[in-house]
Parts: C-alpha cells; sequence; structure tokens
C-alpha cells in the first residue's frame, strides 16, 4: 500500500472498517479530492482534519453516498467496506443499502420536526419497524447511547426543536445509532455548539467507539487530538499525511502537516 | 444635522455676498420638493386601504337596506331564495349549499392532485423538468375563467353525461372539476413553494438514515411544510368559494337547496351575475340582495385569505 | 459483531423502491392532469372555434345569425377598457409598490397598507364588481361605461402590479442605493435615476401579467352591467371639429371579448358555440401571449443579471 510508505509504515491499522483506494471525486469540472487512500481502523476514531475548503467534507460525504443526492457529481476510485470487501461507490450498489449501514451526524444539528422519539425511531421505521415493544426499546437504547437518555425520558413526545443545541447533536446522534451502524460519519458536530455541550459529545464519541467505528471531520485541531486515535491531514483535495493522532502532532513528517498544527496557515 | 452649518458649507463654493441664503432656498426647494413627491406616493399607496374601506361600505351600506326588509333569522334560517318571484323568499342558504358543494367538488381534485403534483415537483423532478412545468402550470392560472365555464359546459358535462346518462345539462359536479382544475396550479406553486422551503440538512438527514426519496418526502418534508400546505389549501378553498363564470355558466342558475353534485344549483357568485345581466332599478330589495350575497362571499373570503396568510407567515418564521 | 451484507436487507429496500415507482407515476398523472388541461382545452376550443375565425368575424357586429355574428365591438370595447385601466392602474401600482419598499416607516400605517394590498389580491373580482355598481355606477353617476370599466379593472390589478413591483424593486441591491446616497443624490433622484430604470424590466413583467389578467376578467364587467349584445362602436376619440379631440367615448356603453364569448355560451344552439370557441381561441392566445411574453422576459432577466 503505497499511501502507508509515504506516512508512517509501521503504524498502519488493523483490522480495517473501511478503507478507500484512489478516491477522486469531482463536482462537475471541479476536482474536489485527488486521489485518496486511507484506511479506516475498526472501533477506532480516525479524524480528518485540514483548512476550510481541503475538501475533508466532500470526503466525509463519499461514505454514505450523500453526493448522489445532487446532479453533476463524479466518484472515482473505490471505497471498500469491510469484511464483505465491497465497493460502496459501485454502480450496481444502491446507496440506500450503504446508508442503512453508515450513518451520519450533521454539522448543524438537524432534528426533524416531530417528536423526540419519533426523530430517534425515524431509521427503524424507514427500514419497516413498527413493532411498538421493539421500538420503545430500541429508542432508549439509543438515547442511553447518546447520554440523552435522563434529560428527555419524561418528555418523549415533545418536539425535537424545544431541545437545546447540544442536545439536539446528541439527539443527532442517538438517532444515527438506533439502526446500530457499522459505522458513524460526524461533521464538525460540535462546530455550532458552546464548549460545554462540546464536551460532552466529545466524552460520548470516546464512550461510543467500543461499538461503533467513528470517522469525524473537525475544524479544531485540539478536539482531534484529544478524541481521535488516528488523523488524517487534508489539503487542496489531497491526503498530506496519515497516522496514528500521538505521532501527526509531535512528530509530523510533512511540512505542511508542521505549518497546519502549529498554526502557520488555515 | 446642524442646517445652518450645511448650508455653509454649501455656500463656500459660491462667493457671492448672499450665499448662505441662496443656498439655503436652494435646500428648502429641494426638501419641499422631495416631501411633496413622497406625499404622492403615500397617498398611492393609500388606494389599497381606500379600496378596501370602499368595498366593506358598500357591501354594508346596500345590505342594511336588504335587511332592513328581511330579518336576518329569515335569511340564515329559510329554504328558500326567490328574490325576484311574486312571492318572495330570501334565505341564503340554497346559494350557499351551491357555493359550498362546487368548492368542495373542486378541493376534492385540487387538494389531492395537486399536493402528489406539488410534492414530485418538489421532490423528485430535475429541475430541467420543473423549468419547463412552473410557467407552464402559470400559463395555466391565466387562462381566462369564461373559458373555463365554456370547457365545464360543452366539454366536462357531455363526457361525465356518458359515465351517468342521467346527469342534467346543468349540474355541479362538472364545473365542481372544472374549478379544481383551475385551482390546481395555484395550490401546486403554493405548495411547491413551502416544501422548497423546507431545509436541505433536514432532507440529508433523512437520506442518511437510509430513507428513499418517498419517505423522506412523506415522513419529514410533508411534515415539516404543513403550515404551508395548509395555507395553500386554504387560499385555494378561498378561490373556489370566489370563483364566478364557470358556475354561472356550467351549475345553472336555480338556487336549489341540496348537498347533490349531480343536480344544478345557482352559487352565490353565479346567483349575482344572473341578477346583473337582467335589469333591476337601483334600491330595489332585488338590487339590495346582491350585496347582501355578496357580503356574505367576502366575509367567507376574508376569513379564508386571513387565516391562510396567518398560517403562510408561520411557516416562513419557522426556518 | 456480525456484520450483515450488503444484499441483507434487500428485500425491505426493493419494497420500498416499488413504492417510489408507483409514487412517481401518480405524481406524474396528476402533473399531467395540471398541464395536459390546458393542451386539452386549448384543442377543444381549437376544434370548434378555429374554422369560424376570419375577416368578416373580426370586423362584424354580433348578429341574431350565427353564421353573420362577430366581434368588432367586443374587441374594441377591450382595447379601449385596457387602456384606461392601464393609464389608471400602472401609475397608481408602480407608486404605491416605491412608497412601500423605499419610503415607508415601519408604522401602524404602513402595516395596514401591506395588510389590505395582500388582502385585496384574494379578494373574489365579482366583489370588485359590487364595488363599481355601488360606487361608479350610481353614488358617483358615471353610469355603465367604459370608464367604470377600466377603473374597476385598474383596482383589480392593482395588488398584482404592487407585489410584482416590489419584487423587481427588492432585487437592487441596497450598494447601487448606497453608491447614489454617497454622491449626494435625494431620495427621489435615487429612485428616479437608479432603482426605476434598473428594475424596469421586472416592472414590466409584472404589468403584463396585469394587463393579461384584467383582460380575462369577465364577472366584475358582468356585475356593473355590460351588455352582451352591442350593436355600435364607442364615439372615436378624434373629431373633424375643434379641439378635435374628445373623450365622448369613457362613458359610452360597451362590451368586451369575455363577456361576448359569455353571451354566446349561454346562448342555446350548436351555432353560437362555435362563435364561443372562436372568440375563446382569440382570448386564450391573447392571454397566453402577454404572459408568455412575460415568461420570457423573466427568464432573459434572471440569465442577465450581474449582481
Amino acid at each position: 500500500m503505497d499511501a502507508a510508505d509515504s506516512t508512517h509504515p509501521q503504524e498502519w491499522p488493523k483490522p480495517l472498517k473501511a478503507e478507500t483506494r484512489a478516491l477522486s471525486f469531482s463536482y462537475g469540472n471541479r476536482l474536489a479530492l485527488k486521489n485518496l487512500s486511507l484506511p479506516i481502523a475498526e472501533y477506532q476514531i480516525t479524524a480528518l482534519i485540514g483548512p476550510s475548503g481541503c475538501g475533508k467534507s466532500t470526503f466525509l460525504r463519499c461514505f454514505n453516498r450523500m453526493h448522489d443526492l445532487y446532479a453533476g457529481n463524479r466518484y472515482e476510485g473505490e471505497i471498500l467496506l469491510y469484511p464483505d470487501q465491497r465497493n460502496i461507490l459501485a454502480r450496481e450498489v444502491d446507496p440506500i443499502e450503504v446508508r442503512m449501514r453508515i450513518a451520519m451526524v450533521f454539522q448543524k444539528p438537524n432534528p426533524f420536526p416531530k417528536s423526540i422519539y419519533d426523530n430517534v425511531a425515524y431509521g427503524l421505521r424507514v427500514r419497516g419497524t413498527s413493532e411498538r415493544q421493539l421500538l420503545d426499546e430500541k429508542v432508549e437504547q439509543a438515547l442511553r447511547s447518546a447520554a440523552l437518555w435522563e434529560e428527555v425520558k419524561d418528555r418523549l413526545t415533545a418536539r425535537a426543536t424545544s431541545l437545546s443545541g447540544g442536545q439536539q447533536q446528541r439527539l443527532c446522534i442517538a438517532r444515527a445509532l438506533a439502526t446500530d451502524p457499522e459505522l458513524l460519519l460526524l461533521d464538525e458536530p460540535t462546530s455550532a455548539l458552546d464548549p460545554i455541550a462540546t464536551a460532552s459529545i466529545e466524552e460520548l464519541l470516546l464512550d461510543l467507539k467500543s461499538r461503533v467505528t467513528i470517522l469525524i471531520v473537525t475544524h479544531n485541531m485540539q478536539q482531534a487530538a484529544r478524541v481521535s486515535d488516528w488523523t488524517a491531514f487534508m489539503y487542496l483535495g489531497e491526503l498530506v499525511e496519515f497516522g496514528l493522532t500521538k505521532q501527526l502532532f509531535t512528530t509530523p513528517s510533512k511540512k505542511q502537516t508542521e505549518d497546519y498544527i502549529t498554526g502557520r496557515f488555515g | 444635522m446642524n442646517t445652518s452649518s450645511m448650508a455653509e458649507q454649501e455656500a463656500m463654493h459660491i462667493s457671492k455676498p448672499n450665499a448662505i441664503e441662496e443656498a439655503a432656498a436652494r435646500r428648502r426647494t429641494r426638501q419641499q420638493r422631495e416631501r411633496v413627491i413622497e406625499g404622492g406616493l403615500f397617498l398611492a399607496a393609500l388606494t389599497s386601504v381606500a379600496t378596501t374601506v370602499l368595498i366593506i361600505a358598500v357591501l354594508l351600506s346596500e345590505s342594511i337596506g336588504f335587511f332592513k326588509t328581511v330579518p336576518l333569522r329569515d335569511f340564515f334560517t329559510d329554504t328558500l331564495w326567490t328574490p325576484l318571484f311574486a312571492n318572495p323568499h330570501y334565505g341564503i342558504l340554497p346559494l350557499l349549499a351551491g357555493t359550498l358543494v362546487t368548492s368542495a367538488v373542486g378541493l376534492l381534485v385540487a387538494i389531492p392532485l395537486g399536493t402528489v403534483a406539488a410534492i414530485y415537483l418538489s421532490e423528485f423532478s430535475s429541475s430541467r423538468v420543473r423549468e419547463i412545468i412552473k410557467p407552464a402550470l402559470e400559463l395555466l392560472g391565466a387562462v381566462p375563467t369564461v373559458v373555463y365555464g365554456y370547457f365545464a359546459l360543452l366539454v366536462v358535462t357531455p363526457a361525465l353525461q356518458r359515465l351517468w346518462p342521467d346527469l342534467p345539462g346543468f349540474n355541479m359536479l362538472g364545473p365542481g372539476i372544472v374549478i379544481g382544475i383551475m385551482i390546481m396550479p395555484f395550490v401546486i406553486s403554493l405548495s411547491e413553494d413551502a416544501m422548497r422551503a423546507v431545509p436541505m440538512v433536514l432532507r440529508e438527514g433523512s437520506y442518511a438514515m437510509g430513507a428513499t426519496r418517498l419517505q423522506t418526502a412523506w415522513r419529514v418534508v410533508v411534515p415539516a411544510a404543513t403550515s404551508g400546505l395548509v395555507a395553500a389549501y386554504v387560499l385555494g378553498i378561498s378561490r373556489a368559494v370566489g370563483e364566478t363564470m364557470v358556475v354561472a355558466i356550467a351549475a345553472g342558475q336555480n338556487p336549489n337547496l341540496t348537498w347533490n353534485p349531480l343536480e344544478p344549483a345557482a352559487t352565490i357568485t353565479a346567483y349575482i351575475v344572473q341578477v346583473a345581466l337582467g335589469d333591476l332599478p337601483h334600491g330595489s330589495i332585488g338590487y339590495q340582495s346582491i350585496f347582501a350575497a355578496g357580503l356574505v362571499l367576502a366575509v367567507m373570503t376574508f376569513a379564508f385569505n386571513i387565516l391562510g396568510h396567518v398560517l403562510r407567515k408561520r411557516f416562513r418564521e419557522v426556518y | 459483531m456480525s456484520t450483515p451484507s450488503l444484499s441483507h436487507s434487500t428485500p425491505s429496500i426493493a419494497r420500498r423502491k416499488i413504492a417510489e415507482a408507483l409514487f412517481k407515476i401518480v405524481g406524474l398523472g396528476s402533473l399531467t392532469i395540471a398541464v395536459g388541461t390546458l393542451a386539452l382545452l386549448f384543442g377543444a376550443l381549437l376544434y370548434q372555434g378555429a374554422s369560424q375565425i376570419d375577416w368578416q368575424f373580426l370586423m362584424s357586429f354580433p348578429s341574431r345569425h350565427a353564421a353573420e355574428a362577430g366581434i368588432l365591438p367586443a374587441w374594441v370595447g377591450s382595447t379601449l377598457i385596457m387602456l384606461v385601466t392601464a393609464v389608471v392602474g400602472i401609475p397608481l401600482g408602480v407608486a404605491a409598490a416605491i412608497y412601500l419598499e423605499e419610503y415607508a416607516r415601519k408604522t401602524w400605517m404602513t402595516e395596514l397598507i401591506e395588510v389590505t394590498v395582500t388582502n385585496l389580491a384574494g379578494v373574489p373580482s365579482i366583489i370588485y364588481g359590487l364595488l363599481a355598481l355601488g360606487l361608479f355606477v350610481y353614488i358617483l353617476g358615471l353610469g355603465e361605461s367604459i370608464l367604470v370599466a377600466g377603473l374597476t379593472l385598474a383596482l383589480l390589478i392593482l395588488p398584482v402590479v404592487i407585489v410584482t413591483t416590489r419584487e423587481a424593486i427588492r432585487a437592487i441591491p441596497v450598494e447601487i442605493r448606497e453608491a447614489a446616497y454617497g454622491l449626494g443624490a435625494t431620495k427621489w433622484q435615487t429612485v428616479s435615476h437608479h432603482v426605476l430604470p434598473y428594475s424596469a424590466a421586472g416592472i414590466l413583467t409584472g404589468i403584463i401579467l396585469a394587463l393579461s389578467r384584467a383582460i380575462g376578467e369577465t364577472a366584475p364587467i358582468v356585475t356593473i352591467g355590460a351588455l352582451t349584445f352591442i350593436a355600435f362602436l364607442p364615439p372615436a376619440p378624434f373629431t373633424t371639429q375643434p379641439p378635435y379631440i374628445s373623450f365622448d367615448w369613457l362613458l359610452s356603453p360597451f362590451t368586451i371579448m369575455p363577456i361576448q364569448m359569455f353571451g354566446w355560451v349561454s346562448r342555446p344552439g350548436e351555432d353560437f358555440a362555435g362563435n364561443a370557441a372562436a372568440a375563446g381561441v382569440l382570448l386564450v392566445g391573447m392571454t397566453l401571449t402577454m404572459n408568455g411574453l412575460a415568461i420570457y422576459l423573466r427568464y432573459r432577466m434572471r440569465k442577465q443579471v450581474s449582481w
């Protein structure tokens, strides 16, 4: 694997949950991602960092084929999902199947204008589950996993939009967890939150990684350093460096990485 | 700002002895002109208030004459409306029933079809299809209503008579359906606006959960756009209730207290047209009766319009 | 953790996809009903009426005999009424829009004006007819004349002109206004030198849409007592004696295209249905041309916007 050779060959993660191979992506004529090869370690947190516009969110959204919603987008290369090793970007793979296995939490909390309960049960319902007992169980489990149960258990029928920003984001995490995803994508999940809410989300992510593989985009380098096991630094649509978070932040092997983490640009 | 200092500044460039006064005078005429213009524009804007007030005043003043002869109780309980007969009755119910039945038929056509079409347009169609369909809908809304009346009487009713050979040539079903088709573009356009106002992040949230387009549309977009959709329906109702030419041409003009759309009947609007076509002397009870009927119509549509706009405002505020 | 293969959940997806395909058919069907109606309507009119339209039809007065009847007084009446409507309605509407967009402060008066404009846009047109009948025809004593019809339609299109003009004005960026003020222009100079010229195309679009609505209106004009059978033309606006110009036509009785069509539709018998269809073809042709022009203008404008 050539990407490994150029970074930290001895630190290649194992086992893998997913892997991108020579992934390129373009909007119309604009090439937004160039030839990215990156491993995603199972039950670990991988962080994507880089200056605004470097393509980290675009990269994340390839994993659940969000770009399929808009016309004129083109993927090249592969994203292999383990253990079955199927390329989820393949034409014959239905994006809906992909999204049923890979969940996503967005930059701004986006609860549906429904009750708290209905938000969490949404994913199960769209999959055809209507058995009340099963839904109740899964909803409670997901809310507990998202550390929200104690706060909302008495008002599950309240509108989700009545929650605070931090609670809304944890609700969105619960909503994503309710369907037992294999991979959880988070797109700058704390950028719209205050420091206290941010801390509680970070704590939550550390708890969750024993159960689900996490890929997180963050604008905040301290956050990457605090929560992730692996970090990838992207710049101008390219992967500059990938490695163990500890190593990347202490002894970056590339000049660009060093400049970015020391605050010289970005 | 201090006026004298401004005048002095202007005067600095002019080296005549009374320059300050001249500049001040120029400024005064300029300010006066600006004020006159603003006043004129304001008066133009007041036209809308004046029109509203005049509508209410005319309807009320003629109706008061009417209600001096006809007790309010009779107006609302009598089941006959025969103001032009030798033995006149003035019960609004037959006209109200005709109005409600034709509007209900119209809404049964326009609301389901319009909503589905709007969902399709907003959530499924490509932007190119949308760019063709939306102007086409707009054109459809511009066709004069008298043409729709022709359509109801000479195309739709004959077609319906093949299904129900007993259907009379004048009936409420045909014009009701045509009213539905007429207000459909309006309902589609407003509903589509409401759904497009739902932020994209909500749709993405749903797709990210593995939902299909239909599930996203039905379980997330439609509930989020509810107040906007209801506003579209309410404004559609207001249009259906006020529609005149289609019913005047194709529903028959006999006030007939019935809830059966297969029968002929008159609506409030059709009655006004019928009387206006005749030659009733100004001030007669028949003349006044169209204002009383118009008052009922105006109150109904005012109420629907206000409700519709309150709802529309609400969905705008949510996002 | 056991990982389902990608194909594990396919049956549920397949079912959902079928539902989606069905919905697409229903959705497309509904749209077809909405848009297809236009084609059907115009087709039916053309089929019944196209053969009637000729020079004789355009230049004849109505007649008891369907074959000899024409629409001369109707189109002359429609033209003259549109003239009055445009002369009264457009300046009033544009001025009101300028006031509301550029001058109005947030007071209860402005609020009241806004509410009445929105409300008037939704008032059934026949109510305007009642207003005109009570106020213009009887209280002001103007009779069942071209002037009254023109004024009625001017009030009717006022909300449309106001709303579309405001949209056009609002599209002009505030920086343009600031640039004008920065050079010492007064408010009216800013409006008349910059805001109005730059939004002219948008305002024109709104005016065309409003007039196309007015030209097809029937109910309010029937209400003020227009006749369906008129066998003469209004007096000419020009005379041979000084002052060579005459406004007598303003107070003349009249008929208009939609009312002529209404008159024919209401008559029993096949013959007049053909005349009605012919009038309908012309009426629909006219409104669609005007609307098409407006839509085209708007489309051109969107492509050219440079800010």
